[in-house]
């Protein structure tokens, strides 16, 4: 079976291609809607919301090695549900899969990983915070302290995080929307991990330190049919505030963007006010993607230069993406992260 | 001019269409021929791979449990999370389909082709194969065949044939197997850092995928005769082409002496003749492609049958239309042509402008000598690489050695006999007969080595699947002692089976068996009990005296044949096994269809050596007559469902009737070149009858009557094919010892002991001069009827 097709599949069970990228923009049918005014509950919400048909735990991080060298990692976990039930078993329609990534300023290394949930082999318990697909875990007695571990054929890595600061609600409460027809999702973050730990790399292993960010989301429908991708930003300036902004790029693009102080108070900013400019288009995996970024927040005095670290940083997996970290220059500095998604190519 | 010569070329043709239809019908058979066989291999091959790389079984590498139990599905989970890329794999009988439960989404990278997955629309398909109520994925007849499952029936036509693929937990439900797996199966790329097999799950094994590959091992064992078979059926047909094309040129020689010397040149003569028969070639080509389809698509039922009976492997019952074979038959015909036609058109560019138009050379006594000498060097060069060759390519290069210089030394070999029966003839007519049998060899002697090569395929062919089925039938005798076969799943069961046997059984054979390594070899190492069952049927290629009694006194091992050959393991060399000390070899087995090299010891060494390994599986020997009860009391006692318990003389009569198969298919091929030879002697004749006129008058002007002559060109015809037959004898059985003894050791490692069938071979020396003398009828009858003004014509021309 064509791996691509699965996780295709596994994304967007009864959709077709066209609907969205990898099918976020299709009907939510039975599936439980995000609504505004739901209170989040901690620690139950860091666990699985199976009534959604999407959900993920994504944690990106920026490091540096002994000898000053920039890097970036990423683990990420998908639950996608091909019915709003949970259970045990093979019947069980939650499907999950895995992402881990490594990123150095010569090169990008990528696997991905697939399961069925019900027997095991991948699922997230919020408390004591597990998350897990096959040998690749976040957990920790909670989610302050967590131990991160993935390996692909030709890298690994092992890294232990620790929160400095408190979790960040994006938009209304955590009620983020992300069209202007009112699709939305549950979002919230956790961007104030400090990291440390090892990755191991062909040329031998590497001691780290850095920063790391985790985004909770879920959703039935997060995307509008006519939105075919997005391209969003976690970054973190020098002197602790740090942004998180992204456009959903459709007929009339959808931003959204949430200003976070050192202290962990956030403020989130309707359409409009963030905005996103390509600067400079590389040709990657056969197709042409901004790597260089114009990135504004006039509200907060914010106009950077958001630059790759490694333009190469292409997802190659089933649905792919691009995902890498970035250098930020201009009116703030300091580093962050890069996805951009429906380059081409599903 | 040309359009005139042309009409002249095809107006011969017109008026002689009895001709026409024997050069097309010649070419037509030969390709019909090699096509057929090639095709039925082919699709063989094609319908196999695709139903092992339905799970990439065959290149991928394995883990199942050591004593061949179930792997519980805890261990998939566990192995995962230990960083294992495994995929599970649950198998079943449903009803009479074969089913195969997978997990699509960590089944390795295009392990699905074949299996009805890939080419899922939008991924649409892939939701529903993994939601309730599931989907079952089979060809459409399978599907038919499958009892109600309650899943969704989905027709795929590239599916397996006889498999059905569904999701892995549909098929435990179906299966009544819940948190079963049969095998897990191993992605190619695996991360960086796993803990060891044996520190995550114990008792599992990681087979290797190219140990696993037996079943391709085998296969290749019957594709390997059939390939023999195709290379012999190729040379066969290009002397029937050559006779088909000679046969051309020398009825129309008096046409191109006319042509001539109407002032047509030379050279466009030859290339119009050379462009009529390639349409010709083509033509008969196509019509022999389309022949050999029809034979193969009768013959391929059977053939699907046999390897599967054979080998389990499925192989479609249907043919498809493949290019490759396609456009060799086609290659065939016009290649086979092509050298043919070279030949005889160079005679002609040199033939005087008024030459003889049946010019017989006195050349061909110095040809003979030369060829003689040919074929002495390569049937030295065939002896050569018997005795030094190494490997595979050296066993083929001997086999075309054989052939080649067999048929090269059949005319000089012929002559020689019939100028001995010359020597030995009183009567002068009789002397007239052997010296004039002696004249038509030069003619004859392409038809007759084409004769001479069928036989010896046919021979060699039929010696080695006979033996196959001797050998293979004694190895089921000796592997299938028992009666009854029962496994059990767990200890607990196993417990019971002993309790139910020890007061209903005659005798108790435990199976012990584990993974070890000989010499950097994986082998399996397996315990038995010392008793009667063994002693009785074990046969030996080599053994020590009393074998059985030094055995048992734990003086030593044995070991099988692969091991014996590929670590050089000869009787009285040690084997070094565990802890234990090394044991010498007292007897060598032959273990046919066994990848991997085996050492057997008795079963109080194997406890003492491997005290883990627990035997799940029994052998019990009970009379005949109370099979049944013991069956009844296993089921009711011990729970044993009636898939766990096998009855030795259902599964060696399933094994016999796959045999019944092959020669049906044998036959048909053996049918089919000796047709095949024998139009290659009707049409030599037909060449020689306008020839031998000037021979035959005088014989006729001397008082012998029309009648005799015709009677002694039969008997002369059937004389010849019988010295052909005894001739071809030896060359068929070096050919049998050939692909038994050294093709077969160097592809597979294990030697096929060589039995002979002399009634066999009464048989088709039988038909073979039936052939000959049918070829010869038509030819003798006509000169029978020949008028007697065309033999006095003989005494006006020729002066």
């Amino acid at each position: 079976m064509n791996v691509k097709a699965v996780a295709l599949a596994l994304i967007l069970p009864l959709a077709a291609q066209a609907q969205g990228f990898a099918g976020l923009g299709t009907e939510a049918q039975d599936f439980a809607e995000p609504v505004p005014g739901h209170v989040l509950h901690f620690p139950a919400d860091h666990g699985p919301h199976p009534d959604f048909r999407i959900e993920w735990w994504y944690l990106t991080a920026t490091l540096t090695g002994p000898d000053g060298t920039p890097y970036g990692l990423q683990w990420t976990l998908f639950r996608s549900a091909l019915a709003p039930q949970d259970g045990t078993g093979w019947d069980t329609p939650q499907l999950w899969m895995g992402h881990a990534a490594v990123t150095t300023p010569e090169a990008h290394f990528a696997a991905e990983r697939l399961a069925r949930g019900g027997i095991g082999q991948a699922g997230v318990e919020a408390d004591p915070f597990s998350a897990w697909i096959d040998d690749w875990a976040m957990q920790g007695l909670d989610l302050d302290r967590l131990r991160l571990t993935a390996a692909g054929t030709d890298f690994a890595y092992d890294v232990d995080l620790r929160a400095t600061g408190p979790l960040v609600l994006h938009g209304q409460d955590g009620y983020s929307v992300k069209s202007a027809a009112g699709q939305a999702s549950h979002y919230y973050s956790q961007p104030f991990f400090d990291l440390a730990g090892t990755l191991s790399l062909p040329e031998g292993d590497i001691p780290v330190t850095g920063q790391a960010w985790l985004d909770r989301e879920w959703s039935s429908q997060p995307l509008a049919q006519d939105q075919q991708g997005w391209d969003w930003f976690s970054l973190s300036f020098e002197g602790g505030d740090k942004m998180m902004g992204f456009v959903l790029r459709g007929d009339a693009d959808y931003t959204s963007a949430t200003w976070i102080t050192a202290e962990g108070q956030a403020t989130a900013f309707p359409d409009g006010a963030f905005a996103a400019r390509p600067l400079d288009l590389t040709p990657v995996a056969g197709r042409q993607v901004p790597t260089t970024w114009q990135v504004t927040l006039p509200d907060r005095g914010v106009d950077v230069t958001v630059t790759a670290l490694n333009p190469d940083a292409w997802m190659g997996v089933s649905v792919p993406y691009w995902e890498g970290p970035v250098t930020i220059t201009g009116s703030h500095a300091g580093t962050g992260y890069l996805e951009m998604t429906g380059y081409g190519d599903d | 001019m040309t359009g005139a010569v042309l009409s002249a070329l095809v107006g011969h043709w017109w008026r002689s269409p009895l001709q026409l239809i024997t050069l097309l019908a010649g070419l037509a058979l030969a390709t019909a021929l090699w096509s057929g066989v090639q095709a039925i291999n082919a699709e063989a091959r094609a319908s196999y791979d695709s139903a092992a790389s339905a799970l990439d079984e065959g290149t991928l590498p394995r883990i199942t449990r050591a004593d061949g139990g179930p792997i519980a599905q805890d261990s998939y989970v566990a192995l995962r999370r230990a960083g294992w890329l495994v995929s599970p794999v649950i198998e079943g009988q449903l009803g009479e389909v074969r089913l195969v439960g997978i997990e699509p989404l960590t089944a390795p990278q295009g392990s699905g082709q074949g299996s009805g997955l890939p080419g899922l629309p939008g991924g649409a398909d892939l939701g529903d194969f993994l939601s309730d109520p599931g989907q079952i994925l089979a060809r459409p007849e399978v599907l038919a065949r499958l009892p109600r499952t309650g899943a969704r029936h989905v027709a795929a036509e590239d599916a397996a044939p006889d498999m059905a693929v569904t999701d892995i937990g549909v098929a435990q439900r179906l299966l009544d197997r819940p948190g079963q797996i049969d095998r897990l199966i191993l992605s190619g790329e695996q991360p960086r850092a796993r803990p060891a097999l044996e520190e995550v799950v114990p008792g599992l094994i990681l087979t290797a995928a190219q140990e696993g590959a037996d079943l391709a091992r085998l296969t290749d064992s019957f594709h390997l005769n059939l390939t023999a078979f195709g290379l012999l059926s190729f040379a066969v047909g290009l002397f029937i082409v050559h006779g088909a094309i000679s046969l051309a040129f020398e009825q129309r020689r008096a046409m191109v002496r006319t042509l001539r010397a109407l002032g047509v040149p030379l050279r466009r003569l030859i290339a119009l003749m050379a462009l009529e028969l390639a349409v010709l070639a083509l033509v008969a080509g196509l019509i022999g492609v389309a022949l050999g389809y029809l034979m193969a698509a009768a013959l391929m039922p059977d053939v699907a049958a046999t390897l599967r009976g054979l080998y389990g492997a499925e192989v479609s019952g249907q043919l498809a239309l493949r290019p490759s074979w396609w456009i060799s038959g086609l290659a065939i015909a016009m290649g086979g042509t092509a050298v043919a036609a070279g030949g005889a058109l160079w005679s002609l560019a040199r033939t005087p402008l008024l030459g003889a138009v049946h010019p017989r050379g006195a050349g061909m006594a110095r040809w003979r000598g030369g060829q003689a000498a040919a074929a002495l060097g390569l049937l030295a060069v065939a002896g050569g690489l018997a005795l030094w060759g190494q490997g595979l390519l050296a066993g083929f290069a001997m086999l075309a050695a054989l052939l080649i210089g067999g048929a090269l030394a059949l005319p000089p070999l012929l002559a020689l006999l019939t100028g001995l029966a010359q020597g030995r003839a009183t009567s002068a007519f009789g002397q007239w007969f052997w010296a004039d049998t002696r004249l038509q060899l030069p003619g004859l002697s392409l038809a007759l080595m084409a004769l001479m090569l069928a036989m010896a395929a046919n021979l060699g062919v039929s010696t080695m699947v006979s033996s196959f089925r001797l050998t293979f039938t004694g190895f089921l005798d000796q592997r299938l002692a028992a009666d009854l076969y029962v496994g059990a799943t767990d200890a607990a069961q196993a417990e019971a089976i002993l309790a139910v046997a020890a007061t209903h059984a005659d005798a108790i054979l435990p199976a012990l068996a584990t993974e070890g390594q000989v010499a950097g070899r994986p082998v399996q190492i397996q315990g038995i009990r010392d008793h009667a069952t063994y002693r009785d049927n074990w046969q030996f290629l080599r053994a020590a005296p009393d074998v059985w009694d030094a055995l048992a006194r734990g003086e030593g091992v044995l070991v099988n044949e692969q091991l014996f050959r590929r670590a050089g393991l000869d009787l009285g060399a040690t084997v070094p096994l565990g802890a234990g000390p090394a044991l010498p070899v007292l007897g060598i087995y032959g273990d046919y269809g066994n990848p991997v090299g085996q050492v057997t010891l008795t079963e109080d060494r194997f406890r003492a050596l491997f005290p883990e390994v627990q035997a799940l599986r029994f052998g019990l020997r009970v009379a005949p007559d109370r099979i049944d009860a013991l069956r009844d009391r296993l089921r009711d006692r011990a729970g044993l469902p009636d898939a766990a318990m096998t009855d030795q003389a259902a599964v060696k009569a399933a094994a016999l009737s796959v045999f019944e198969r092959t020669f049906t298919v044998t036959t048909a091929l053996n049918v089919l070149t000796l047709a095949v030879a024998g139009f290659a002697i009707l049409m030599s004749l037909l060449t020689l009858a306008a020839m031998r006129l000037p021979q035959l008058a005088p014989v006729w002007a001397l008082g012998v009557t029309r009648r005799r002559l015709a009677a002694l060109d039969l008997l002369r015809t059937v004389v010849l094919a019988a010295l052909t037959g005894a001739l071809a004898l030896p060359l068929g059985l070096a050919l049998a010892w050939a692909l038994l003894a050294v093709v077969n050791v160097e592809a597979f490692g294990w030697r096929l002991p060589m039995h002979l069938f002399p009634l066999d071979y009464l048989r088709l020396g039988g038909l073979a001069l039936l052939a000959a003398a049918l070829a010869a009828a038509w030819p003798a009858w006509r000169l029978s009827r020949i008028p007697v003004a065309q033999l006095l014509g003989v005494f006006r021309h020729e002066r």
